[in-house]
């Protein structure tokens, strides 16, 4: 048997003949990254091979010095890295997300990075890749996990700002991803007034924008003085709605988007009031129909709800094995890179 | 069914009463007959499905779902209904027979409850299987919550009628008043609530009243009030009852026993019932304390604690924790509403009550005999010398009731005083901190504190309470900001604070009693624990030991 295309080492997955980590953990001479959230885009690599979105996200938060050299993936592009050829594919995940392909001989690998289908206004969507070996994540790996159309969730968020309009609407979205769609469905959906933010998504907010997705006015809270905001629409981290930062507003209702406010228990455990579930990962119908659409032969399941998805690969007859790789998760759970302590 | 899940799960998340009650009188105001009378029913606990067990449910999962699958998505949930109903695959079988689509086609609460009242045991998984094919997630969660029974979504039968009083804008103890005369749907409820309809008429036999509470009482109460006025009694460390007994419309004689919420605690203690049921009981309503009683003598309240919240009882338990009713008033008797009578004269009816019943399960709260407060007070600080004898630790204080008083409902001013028996208190270190609900939801506002223990490593600080209240609003914003400041650990909303012999915050924790507990690392459990003053000034060394607080386990219990 030839040598395997990917093995797993410390840093993260690791390929041989190419001599490149794809999103280690750790910082390495030479790394492929799928997209800007911080469990997969760390700082103080050698080389980084990116989309330029990717890149551009990464030297927001890490400033330009955050690798030694840069380079540009183009998408559908396949370049020759030592023995491997590699190329990426849009993962539908956030603006600039990509799988990674890795082909060596007649094998591919696709590492899916995080990843979902269903349709999102501020990134390319999901580019299904045939593979031998499909790499997935399993953040929300359980069939219980069904994420509804988001523009119906944003509808719920109206109905609820039209009912309460003496209370402020604030809403936790994670910082990359998570707050743009979430203000670009809202303006899909008609809302034409402005939209507050924490002063942490600030950077971010004016990226996407810069890049071209609509977003509307959006207006730093810092800069509305002493504002309450009562029926106004406010965006922050998720761990801000808990926070005394949100005690300025107007009797705030808590509300929080993301594909874990499908559980009450999960809901109601962070004080949520209004659970929005709006995920930018895949759901147990994506993940199973993706890795069946593959048509891989194996799946290699990152991490997440690992057991349940390599039970069910099982009974289709793929071939499974579970990574556990500690240091990947779900932003939404992770601490928010992007807030300074105060 | 879309209306009543939508409102079942908006309750769910809804985390002040204020807010639940919005809700729940915008729905009854909003949705139609009988459709709002059935939800009624489900909120105050009168729909019950016999058939309907969590095994039958199990069995439908596992007939559409992986066992694996299945098992994996109940430890991540943690509820069975939530999961039944996140995992039911949707439906695109078409009905099978004519009866099935009739059925299917059914869907609104009121069809739902009747369409199971009628389906008979074996028929019922089929039946259950098709309506929740026909709903959705919130629809399936509901149906499931609503036939398992306990929707467990913080609304008390209480609150749902406050919510109806609204919709006539009348006192919730009217609807209290002609509550045992209805039945679901409550359709002439709703005629008379919407004013196009006569009052229901009250049926009395067994009915509820809503109790006169007291206040409680400060020192400067004591000046503006004469002690020739008034009666004291003791107050017991039980739970408050109230006892009823009369004949149906039917003519066959029933009894019933209420909380103090009127919540209807009849199945838990059939003792008591057996003897209400009893002739010599006749057509009476009496307000007491329920408390266990052996050889006489009055047992703590962590010996009553084994009779509450139960269902239903082993005649073990009934052997073991013999309920008893201490009486202090009586409300009805033979046709007659005592309540208009001076407390005086309400006495005199209750003691001859009490002489005629003539049962071991009954007895009259004794009189404390005092000439002025400081006698008052000297038999408040000495129950057993002043009369209570060997019950004296199963007294927590003393009632004071107005001779010349009529009996009214809630909660008037000047009539009746609770004097309790003062706290114990100790000094204890802040252990960790949990973000509050609604209003709170910002704040650190639970806190778990601990006292000092000899461990294998030296002295250590074991968790022995939590507390909630007792601080005033800006006494919560210093301890949050302690807590932010002071945090050394995260484990989701709970913050660990340093606790150690240098650092720490000393907490003045007051209470009613302490218990042993088997629930509690410390192996104590204290009741009513509150914090009664902040220590900035002491430092956390000299907080209290954990050997205090067991030695108060002999004086509470």
């Amino acid at each position: 048997m030839a040598a395997p295309i990917l093995t797993l080492a410390p840093e993260g997955l690791y390929c041989p003949a190419g001599d490149f980590h794809i999103d280690p953990m750790r910082p390495v001479p030479r790394a492929l990254i799928t997209h800007g959230h911080a469990d997969h885009a760390g700082a103080g690599h050698g080389a980084v091979m990116a989309t330029p979105e990717t890149l551009a996200i990464m030297a927001l938060r890490y400033g330009e010095g955050f690798a030694r050299s840069q380079q540009i993936a183009g998408l559908g592009e396949t370049v020759q890295v030592g023995g491997a050829s590699v190329s990426f594919h849009p993962a539908g995940h956030v603006l600039g997300s990509a799988q990674i392909a890795v082909t060596q001989g007649s094998e591919k690998i696709v590492v899916s990075g995080d990843y979902k289908r269903a349709a999102d206004p501020t990134c390319l969507p999901f580019e299904l890749v045939a593979c031998d070996i499909f790499i997935t994540e399993a953040t929300f790996g359980l069939p219980i996990f069904h994420h509804p159309a988001a523009a119906a969730e944003v509808a719920k968020l109206l109905e609820s700002v039209a009912m309460f309009p003496e209370r402020t609407h604030l809403i936790g979205a994670y910082s990359l991803g998570k707050a743009q769609r979430l203000a670009a469905l809202i303006r899909q959906a008609g809302w034409d007034r402005p939209l507050y933010i924490h002063g942490a998504m600030d950077k971010l907010m004016g990226f996407y924008a810069a890049q071209g997705v609509a977003l509307g006015e959006v207006i730093k809270v810092a800069d509305t003085g002493r504002a309450k905001l009562p029926g106004e629409i406010v965006l922050c981290p998720p761990s801000s709605v808990g926070d005394a930062w949100s005690r300025r507003f107007a009797d705030p209702v808590a509300c929080f988007a993301s594909g874990w406010m499908r559980t009450r228990a999960r809901a109601r455990q962070r004080g949520v009031e209004l659970p929005l579930i709006v995920s930018d990962h895949a759901d147990w119908a994506e993940l199973t129909a993706t890795i069946r659409e593959t048509g891989c032969r194996e799946v290699w399941v990152t991490h997440g709800e690992a057991d349940a998805l390599v039970h069910w690969a099982g009974t289709q007859g793929i071939g499974a094995m579970p990574l556990h790789m500690l240091g990947y998760g779900d932003e939404d759970e992770a601490v928010d890179q992007t807030v300074q302590p105060a | 069914m879309n209306r009543f899940a939508e409102l079942l799960d908006r309750l769910a998340y809804e985390p002040s009463r204020n807010g639940k009650l919005r809700l729940l009188a915008h729905y009854f105001r909003t949705t139609g007959d009988p459709d709002r009378g059935y939800a009624l029913a489900a909120l105050t606990g009168a729909l019950s499905f016999t058939n309907a067990k969590p095994a039958l449910i199990r069995g439908l999962i596992a007939e559409r779902v992986d066992p694996v699958l299945f098992g994996l998505s109940y430890d991540y949930v943690g509820d069975l209904s939530e999961t039944v109903a996140l995992l039911w695959p949707a439906a695109n079988v078409p009905a099978q027979n004519d009866t099935d689509r009739r059925n299917a086609e059914r869907n609104t609460l009121s069809d739902i409850v009747e369409t199971l009242a009628a389906t008979g045991k074996v028929q019922l998984p089929r039946t259950i299987a098709l309506l929740l094919d026909r709903l959705d997630e919130k629809g399936r969660w509901a149906l499931l919550k609503l036939i398992t029974g306990g929707l467990r979504i913080g609304v008390s039968a209480r609150l749902a009628k406050t919510a109806l009083a609204t919709l006539r804008d009348c006192e919730v103890n009217e609807i209290e008043d002609i509550w045992p005369g209805l039945s679901p749907p409550y359709l002439p409820l709703f005629a008379w609530l919407d004013g196009h309809g006569e009052r229901p008429a009250s049926d009395t036999a067994a009915q509820f009243r809503t109790p006169m509470l007291a206040h409680a009482i400060e020192d400067k109460d004591f000046a503006a009030l004469d002690p020739a006025d008034h009666v004291a009694e003791w107050k017991w460390d039980g739970i408050r009852v109230q006892a009823a007994a009369g004949v149906g419309a039917d003519g066959i004689r029933i009894a019933r026993l209420y909380s103090r919420t009127g919540e209807d605690v009849s199945a838990a203690f059939p003792d008591l019932i057996d003897m209400l049921v009893d002739a010599r009981f006749g057509d009476a309503a009496l307000d007491g304390e329920l408390l266990i009683l052996r050889d006489g003598r009055v047992q703590s309240f962590s010996v009553l604690q084994q009779r509450l919240n139960r269902k239903t009882v082993s005649a073990k338990l009934l052997l073991d924790y013999p309920a008893h009713i201490r009486a202090y008033d009586l409300l009805y008797d033979n046709g007659e509403d005592l309540r208009p009578l001076p407390f005086a004269e309400r006495r005199k009816r209750l003691e001859a009550f009490v002489a005629r019943a003539t049962n071991e399960r009954l007895d009259l709260s004794p009189r404390i005999a005092f000439a002025s407060w400081d006698e008052l007070a000297a038999a408040r600080a000495d129950p057993r010398s002043a009369g209570a004898g060997e019950d004296a630790e199963a007294v927590e204080g003393v009632m004071l009731k107005r001779a010349d008083g009529p009996y009214l409902p809630g909660r008037p001013k000047g009539q009746w005083w609770k004097w309790k028996r003062d706290p114990f208190v100790l000094d204890a270190v802040l252990m960790y901190a949990q973000r509050g609900h609604g209003k709170r939801s910002s704040f650190y506002s639970d806190y778990t504190f601990g006292l000092w223990r000899k461990g294998s490593a030296g002295d250590e600080i074991v968790p022995v309470g939590k507390a909630y209240f007792g601080f005033t609003d800006d006494e919560l914003k210093q301890l949050d900001r302690y807590v932010r400041d002071h945090t050394t650990n995260r484990f989701g909303p709970v913050r660990e604070v340093a606790a150690t012999v240098d650092e720490g915050l000393v907490l003045e924790v007051a209470f009613e009693g302490v218990q042993r507990s088997t629930r509690h690392k410390s192996g104590v459990a204290m009741r009513f624990p509150r914090i009664s003053r902040i220590r900035w000034d002491k430092p956390s060394r000299d907080a209290d030991k954990l050997e205090t607080l067991e030695g108060l386990i002999a004086v509470s219990e």
